[in-house]
């Protein structure tokens, strides 16, 4: 009976299993052969193996874009969960038909391409645009400030990006979520916040887990907006990337960087996701609560 | 306060819209008494329930504790504690933190936290579970972590909103002598919410049966049985049967006669003092009749009347005879004893004679439109209802 399930299951999960190691497994480890191979003059790859490219890594400009991809990643993580908590909350508080208004409205920026809308934030953050002059106007900003081509109209952009990706986990989490939990915290004594804190936020942790690898791993692989917003001094490892690739033709280069940042995403995440929990306590990967 | 009064609801209301969920109840609840609100489902018992714990703000009248106004406090600043219908224990703490959470919150010495839980697990027998997480515990520990978790507050009113509905019947029994017990131990007043009359009947020093959003009656267990005030209550707790009369005469004051259709005159006690002329139900329930082949003796305030036997379904603890008298199917129920044993026992279609008493009887007087609803249910239907909980007073 047991083994019959599991043959079962097995069936069941090959598909995906299969599709995932062809179009995820396959080209991860491509890409990281190639790092250790040498280039050639056409923009191709070599034959044999080398280590060169990995020790060219130690390139001096790299630490600051790496340390700038970071910093710009986490800040639109924080600010994306901030900003999707309370949308969370409310959404699965209020009535069903203004809440699927409201999860709708969330979801038609998607509708349009991507790249049309970061070039719909270079017109608003155009120095001729509406924004600024209105910030010029209320002498916020000064008339050569530029909005546009530095790292906080990275952030900004980055920011409206992503938000919808914490949005969506976390209020599945918090739809789940049995609100009795937040009157018996009340009952028993807590605040308001602090039954938010206490109660609410650890009922949600399985969506706020999501959340943060949905929000935080793409915006390290960012490319487009930095590139399209972005200055010289807001470039992210996305764009040496893109240029490794398209300019210098240094294909073992930018998949040693490729590389680099996979390792960066799946280490941390693997402790995260690894590490022995509290005993018995439920687990953050468990199946799906009652 | 004024007569040991502690717990005061004064004409408390709460509308949905155009539900009146509570409709102008106002309420007295003693010092550390074993208080029930009984009712059929949608009757208001859980909205008047959050009221008191400050989770619906009621649109009219006020709640006091102790001589104290507490209508517009917030729920965490009342002195009463709450155990939820589904426990809403905290999935992601162990039953020590469980019930560690009222305590941490008010930020108490850590070392006295640990002395209350440990006490309160003893008091719930838990001490071996103490680490466990919520899903890895049965039903019945659920609901001691949620007692204890409430208790461990000291509460002046410690509120139980169908605490026993989760369990299964062994459970249920088990879990309402342990909380008759913890009632004693700790001595506070329960505020118990059920639509179980026999827990309600078994548990209660006083019982409040709500129908509609309004108070029917509050009495003792024994009086909402022996003396209801309404044909709801008559109906609602145990099995009886209604019949339809006219009051004829008022016979030495606490006594009437009463023409039922189909009946010889029947003499029913009155203490309602319903007046001559006034249409009444007259409610008898099944076991103060007795059943026999022979006539017995009439006077001394006994009713008899002649009925053939359409049913007998032997229920072990006693046995129930459907009875047929003019248009009334009537329900009678006879507890064995030993010497019956030896009789030969009343068959179907056979002639009999019922009587009763006259004080055995209830008047009711015929005032809404839901008494007569009540009444127009076949008996069969009425039995099934609250059959269950029977003879647990
Ligand atoms: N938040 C609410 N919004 C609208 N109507 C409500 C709300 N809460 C309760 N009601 C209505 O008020 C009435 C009383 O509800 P309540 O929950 O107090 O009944 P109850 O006696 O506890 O019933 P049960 O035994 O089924 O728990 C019902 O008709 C219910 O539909
Ligand atoms: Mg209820």
């Amino acid at each position: 009976m047991k083994n019959r399930r599991s043959v079962l299951e097995i069936l069941v999960t090959l598909p995906s299993a299969l599709w995932l190691a062809i179009f995820f497994l396959v080209p991860t480890v491509v890409v990281m052969a190639i790092a250790f191979k040498p280039t050639n003059p056409y923009g191709g790859v070599g034959t044999g193996w080398t280590v060169a490219t990995w020790l060219s890594l130690g390139n001096p400009s790299y630490p600051a874009i790496l340390w700038r991809t970071l910093w710009l990643s986490l800040l639109t993580t924080a600010a994306s969960i901030v900003f999707a908590v309370p949308v969370g909350y409310y959404l699965a508080r209020i009535r069903k038909r203004w809440r699927q208004f409201l999860l709708l409205l969330i979801i038609v920026p998607f509708w349009t391409s991507f790249l049309i809308r970061i070039f719909a934030w270079k017109v608003l953050l155009h120095p001729d645009g509406f924004i600024k002059k209105g910030l010029v106007f209320l002498h916020l900003a000064g008339d050569g400030a530029s909005l546009l081509y530095n790292p906080w109209a990275v952030l900004l952009v980055m920011i409206y990006s992503y938000v919808p990706f914490a949005v969506l986990p976390i209020y599945a989490a918090a739809e789940r979520f049995d609100f009795q939990l937040i009157e018996a915290a009340r009952d028993l004594g807590a605040k308001q916040w602090q039954s938010f804190l206490k109660v609410f936020l650890p009922g949600i942790r399985r969506g706020l887990l999501t959340a943060v690898l949905m929000v935080f791993i793409p915006a390290l692989g960012s490319y487009l907006i930095p590139d399209l917003v972005g200055g010289p001094d807001s470039e992210m490892i996305g764009n040496k990337i893109a240029q490794r690739v398209f300019v210098d033709r240094n294909l073992p280069h930018a998949s040693a960087l490729s590389s680099l940042l996979t390792l960066a995403v799946l280490l941390p995440m693997t402790v995260v996701l690894f590490l022995p929990g509290r005993r018995g306590r439920p687990d953050l990967m468990a199946g799906e609560g009652k | 306060m004024a007569n040991g009064e502690f717990l005061e609801f004064e004409d408390v209301s709460k509308y949905f819209g155009r539900i009146r969920a509570v409709d102008g109840v106002s309420l007295s609840v003693r010092k550390g008494e074993f208080f029930s609100l009984l009712g059929p489902s949608g009757c208001g018992k859980t909205t008047l329930l959050r009221i008191l714990a400050g989770f619906e703000r009621p649109d009219t009248g006020r709640v006091l504790l102790n001589g104290r106004d507490i209508t517009a406090l917030p729920p965490h600043e009342r002195k009463v504690n709450t155990i939820f219908q589904s426990y809403a224990l905290f999935p992601h703490l162990t039953v020590r933190e469980n019930i560690a959470f009222g305590l941490r919150i008010e930020k108490r010495p850590k070392k006295e936290i640990a002395e209350e839980v440990e006490r309160m697990l003893v008091l719930i027998q838990m001490e071996d579970q103490a680490e466990k997480y919520p899903d890895k515990i049965s039903g019945g520990q659920k609901q001691r972590v949620a007692i204890a978790r409430a208790l461990i507050k000291k509460p002046q009113v410690l509120l139980l909103d169908e605490p026993l509905a989760a369990l299964d019947l062994k459970l249920r029994q088990r879990m309402l002598m342990e909380l008759d017990l913890i009632h004693d131990e700790v001595g506070i007043t329960f505020l118990y919410v059920t639509h179980d009359q026999g827990e309600a009947m078994s548990l209660s020093d006083r019982i409040a049966v709500m129908n509609g959003g309004i108070i029917e009656q509050v009495g003792t267990p024994g009086e909402i049985y022996e003396a209801p005030r309404s044909s709801f209550v008559a109906a609602f707790i145990g099995d009886t049967n209604f019949f339809e009369g006219r009051v004829a005469e008022v016979v030495g004051g606490e006594y009437s006669r009463l023409v039922i259709d189909g009946f010889p005159e029947v003499l029913c006690f009155n203490d309602k003092h319903i007046s001559v002329g006034n249409p009444v139900y007259l409610s008898i329930r099944p076991e103060k009749f007795h059943i026999s082949r022979e006539k017995p003796e009439t006077g001394n305030r006994h009713n008899v009347v002649q009925a053939r036997v359409e049913d007998v379904i032997y229920q072990g603890l006693m046995t129930r005879y459907w009875v047929r008298s003019g248009e009334y199917r009537i329900s009678v129920a006879r507890q064995h004893s030993r010497f019956l044993l030896d009789e030969t026992p009343i068959r179907w279609d056979e002639d009999v004679w019922i009587s009763w008493h006259a004080d055995d009887g209830y008047m009711l007087e015929r005032y809404s439109e839901s008494d007569e609803k009540l009444v127009s249910l076949p008996p069969e239907n009425i039995g099934e209802v609250n059959g269950e909980g029977n003879g647990a007073a």
